[in-house]
């Protein structure tokens, strides 16, 4: 493609609208207002439509195909929130089940179309992922061409371009429009333009910078999609969930096995209902409200001095109140306080009573701890108390077998089996008197008993639900969003302002641009105005929407 | 302290009056000729100082609930509407001087006016803080998003003023019915407001039983005469009975209230239909006939471009570092946070429009009054009717 040489001699890339040097249109354009866009550059997407490669870059440098973009997701995004997301439907819903019970057959149907899922659906990320290429792309297609444009332009424009600018006027007769210039040139330094001058024209500049707010705000925009990309890859991003007894300590996963957070208390912590200022709100809410959850946590570090196969040695790193709002971290990991659980059973205490032997029972008493039970309890008098089985969180399954749903001690029962002294619990063919226990329940399993266990207390902790997070994608996704707002206010705060003055042959071609905010551009020249014998220059579009008005008033007229 | 805000609130409010009373009249009053020769009315000038005036006591209202609350005043519904009432006063008070429009004046002014009244609908009581929303972030989020939207709502104004300026009211096309959809929601938003304190005085109450959404037995007081009963229900003390009962995954009280307001907004429409023979918009048409309309879509495509950022670093960006720091998550696809992106994409889908030819003018009036009602419905229709981790913000 060869290049198009300027009469003015500067040689403009192929496909230029307006020379980059002087202005002058290249290309016949309709309309009476220059189309600035861009500085009228040659774009390889206006330019070259050949091969595919072109057709990909074309399609996603067009404006008009990111907006297309920014709909869709728009529209995507909030057919999110019709229903709740999976993650948020009531934990142990079958979503299967859940969203028709809950949402009737449009419930149904938003869960067909995996809506419950929206944003991590394929087609979610697609989108997501065209408008990175679009920002990308559209970027580089605008950026290059317009920092060489607006490098090489020259103070003295063409004619041609001048008048096509959408503020222009022309001041003629003035007594000494040379004088007049100084004086304009002067306002115009006062109101912090930057002035070029060249052959007595003279070109008045203002935060060009601000052009490139919209190319660094993408920028952003990309290193933090990237940031948000990075979190699929393994070891970026840990999301764990911990529940710690109180008095006991739990591995941080995650650290290899270093670290242990310990649970020293547990507490919540209701408003106070005498509390003056907020009586009426707590009345209102009908009784207690959550000032705080608190854990108190102590940190634990395995010390490293420690051999391999020794009893594992922590030290302790440091307490910690975690509440929310305010999590422990260390070395980038984070404990958060989630969710807690008052009251677990933690430990059973049993006596033995028999009314047939002739035995005191009275000092006889053993704790169970429901976490960690012992096999065996052998006692002074000679009686061996076995656990046969265990079940924390008893359950009859399917097949009518006892069994446990869980490890944690919510409905525990314990089958005993008590030998008195004169069973030898070794003999194989001894049997002790067998039975099962919980809250509420005593059975026997094996006939009629002599003696009897009781359930004589229990005693309960409080659990800390924490999550352990470490995201090491937050540092990348920082740096987007502070270089996507920095880019946003350059380019939101500050406007770019041109002002051409020309002196051609005593009369005197006044033009402006201004990428935003034309109000500025035309208070300026309405100074320079009030200073000088310049008169202002009009503002075409306003111009050709008053005769368009006024066209319309006299054909209704008639 | 705390009945000393309130009171500076209903000191606000009638300078906010004042400043539209003062507005009207530099629009409709008479002229007269400076020595220079050109028309001037001072009054513009005095609703703008009372619009001032009104800030510091809205401003003062926000900084004395804080001292007596112990935290910022945006933590429930009544506090960040009432916010949002005093953010877009702000943002007039700081677009005003820019081009001395009094036209944005005469329209800001009751819209804040609105937005206040409506705020005050809700409990006004001091609300104790749930432990999410106890954190500085709640200051810094709010705060800035709140001024985020006050600002961008002046892009909302400037585009119905440009909408009543240029639409022709003569004819009955889809663009009057759009303008006049838009004109009834704010008279059923007075009507609202006008019935609920009415009811209010009245000491209306009504009070049902009912089965709610889980199958069991529950209560339901109702604030305004039932014409929608709940669920099964069963009137036990005062009003009449209800013209027909919703199914229970409908709150019947809340769709009682939309009703009657809705009713209530038609009866002054068709009255004001009937007095002038014209469309709303062709009423308040003459009023806005010397606006210059290019100068209107400045002002809101100049509103949005401030705004934007404002509203992108408080609703986005400080949202994500809160959420990070009490969420353990700086994004979590939260209704609200969805809608904060909506809102987000939606603006910045409007400045890409703006360079395109074609979107100027009436396009992007009807964008800019658009994200406002995206802002509204963020802030209504999300926290009250989608529950989600916000939804304490009642």
């Amino acid at each position: 493609m060869e290049k198009v040489k300027c009469e003015c001699g500067h040689v403009n890339p192929y496909g230029t609208y307006l020379c980059e040097s002087c202005g002058k249109p290249l290309k016949e354009e309709k309309g009476k207002i220059a189309n600035m866009r861009y500085e009228g550059v040659a774009r390889r997407s206006q330019t070259y439509k050949k091969s595919m490669i072109d057709r990909v870059w074309n399609f996603f440098s067009s404006v008009k195909v990111g907006i297309w973009i920014i709909f869709a997701l728009l529209i995507t995004s909030s057919l999110g929130t019709v229903f709740p997301q999976e993650m948020y439907i009531p934990p142990g819903e079958n979503p299967a089940i859940y969203y028709e019970q809950a949402y009737g057959t449009i419930g149904l149907l938003y869960y067909q179309l995996g809506f419950h899922n929206l944003y991590s659906s394929w087609w979610y990320m697609l989108l997501i992922a065209s408008l990175g290429i679009s920002l990308v792309i559209a970027s580089l297609d605008r950026v290059v061409p317009l920092y060489r444009a607006l490098s090489t332009q020259r103070v003295t424009r063409h004619e041609g371009f001048l008048k096509r600018q959408r503020v222009f006027g022309e001041a003629e007769g003035l007594d000494d429009p040379e004088a007049e210039m100084k004086k304009a040139e002067k306002v115009l330094r006062e109101k912090k333009y930057k002035i070029r001058k060249e052959n007595g024209n003279l070109l008045a500049e203002k935060g060009r910078f601000a052009r490139w707010g919209p190319y660094v705000n993408h920028v952003g925009l990309i290193i933090f999609l990237i940031g948000g990309m990075l979190r699929f890859f393994p070891e970026m991003y840990t999301d764990e969930h911990v529940w710690v007894r109180e008095g006991e300590q739990e591995v941080i996963s995650g650290t290899g096995g270093n670290y242990f957070v310990r649970n020293n208390e547990f507490a919540i912590d209701l408003y106070d209902e005498e509390n003056e200022m907020f009586e009426a709100a707590l009345e209102r809410a009908g009784g207690s409200v959550v000032e705080s959850f608190r854990t108190s946590a102590t940190l634990l570090k395995r010390s490293s001095n420690g051999t391999v196969g020794s009893e594992t040695e922590l030290e302790e790193v440091k307490d910690h109140e975690i509440i929310v709002n305010d999590p422990l971290t260390f070395e980038g990991f984070s404990l958060y306080q989630v969710d807690y659980k008052l009251n677990e059973l933690s430990t059973f205490s049993f006596t033995l009573e028999s009314e047939t032997v002739d035995e005191d029972f009275s000092d006889f008493i053993f704790e169970v701890d429901l976490n960690d039970p012992q096999k065996l309890y052998e006692f002074e008098n000679g009686y061996e108390i076995e656990i046969l089985e265990y079940f924390p969180n008893f359950l009859i399954d399917d097949n009518r077998e006892p069994t446990t749903i869980n490890r944690i001690p919510d409905n525990p029962r314990i089958i005993f089996e008590v030998f008195p002294p004169d069973v030898d619990r070794e003999d194989e063919n001894a049997e002790g008197e067998i039975s099962l226990i919980g809250i509420q329940v005593n059975e026997s399993l094996n006939g009629d008993h002599d003696h009897t266990i009781r359930l004589a207390g229990v005693e309960m902790v409080d659990v800390t639900g924490l999550t352990i997070r470490k995201d090491r994608t937050l540092p990348v996704i920082s740096v987007g969003a502070i270089i996507f707002m920095i880019g946003l206010i350059q380019g939101s705060y500050w406007h770019h302002r041109r002002i051409w003055i020309q002196n051609r042959e005593g009369t005197l071609l006044l033009a402006g641009h201004a990428n935003k905010n034309w109000h500025a551009l035309k208070k300026d020249f309405s100074l320079i105005s009030a200073n000088t014998q310049i008169p202002s220059p009009v503002d075409q579009l306003d111009e050709a929407a008053k005769e368009k008005e006024n066209e319309g008033v006299n054909q209704n007229n008639v | 302290m705390f009945e000393m805000s309130s009171n500076l609130m209903y000191v606000a409010f009638f300078l906010f009056l004042a400043s539209t009373v003062l507005f009207a009249v530099s629009i409709t009053g008479k002229k007269f000729k400076t020595r220079e020769g050109e028309e001037k009315n001072k009054a513009g000038l005095w609703g703008y100082i009372s619009a001032v005036i009104a800030l510091i006591a809205a401003v003062s209202y926000f900084i004395v609930r804080w001292i007596a609350v112990g935290h910022a005043p945006v933590s429930n519904m009544f506090e960040y509407t009432t916010a949002l009432g005093i953010a877009i006063s702000l943002a007039f008070v700081i677009i005003y001087p820019m081009y001395k429009n009094n036209y944005l004046g005469i329209f800001t002014m009751p819209i804040v006016m609105l937005i206040i009244a409506y705020a005050s609908m809700f409990p006004t009581e001091a609300q104790p803080l749930i432990p999410a929303l106890q954190s500085h972030w709640l200051t810094i989020h709010v705060i800035t998003t709140v001024i985020g939207q006050g600002i961008l709502a002046i892009g909302f104004v400037g585009g119905l003023i440009y909408l009543i300026r240029v639409i022709d009211f003569t004819k009955a096309t889809k663009k009057v019915l759009g303008v006049e959809f838009i004109l009834f929601s704010i008279i059923a938003g007075i009507a609202y407001i006008l019935l609920n304190v009415g009811f209010n005085l009245a000491d209306y109450e009504a009070t049902f039983e009912y089965t709610n959404e889980l199958g069991e037995e529950a209560q339901i007081d109702y604030t305004m005469p039932p014409l929608v009963g709940p669920n099964e229900g069963e009137l036990i003390s005062g009003g009449m009975n209800p013209l027909f009962n919703a199914p229970a995954i409908i709150a019947s009280g809340d769709l009682n209230v939309v009703i009657w307001s809705f009713l209530g907004g038609l009866v002054f429409y068709l009255i004001l239909r009937l007095l002038f023979r014209k469309p709303i918009g062709g009423i308040i048409q003459p009023l806005v006939k010397q606006v210059n309309p290019q100068a209107v879509d400045e002002i809101s495509y100049r509103a949005i471009a401030i705004g934007f950022p404002v509203f992108t670093l408080g609703g986005l960006i400080f949202a994500m570092i809160w959420a990070q720091i009490a969420w353990t998550r700086f994004w979590g696809w939260d209704p609200k946070e969805v809608w904060a992106l909506v809102t987000f994409l939606f603006y910045a889908a409007y400045l890409h429009l703006r360079l395109s030819r074609g979107w100027q003018g009436e396009k992007s009036a009807w964008l800019c009054v658009l994200g406002f009602i995206i802002i509204l419905f963020n802030l209504i229709f999300v926290n009250l009717v989608i529950a989600g981790l916000h939804s304490y913000a009642m």
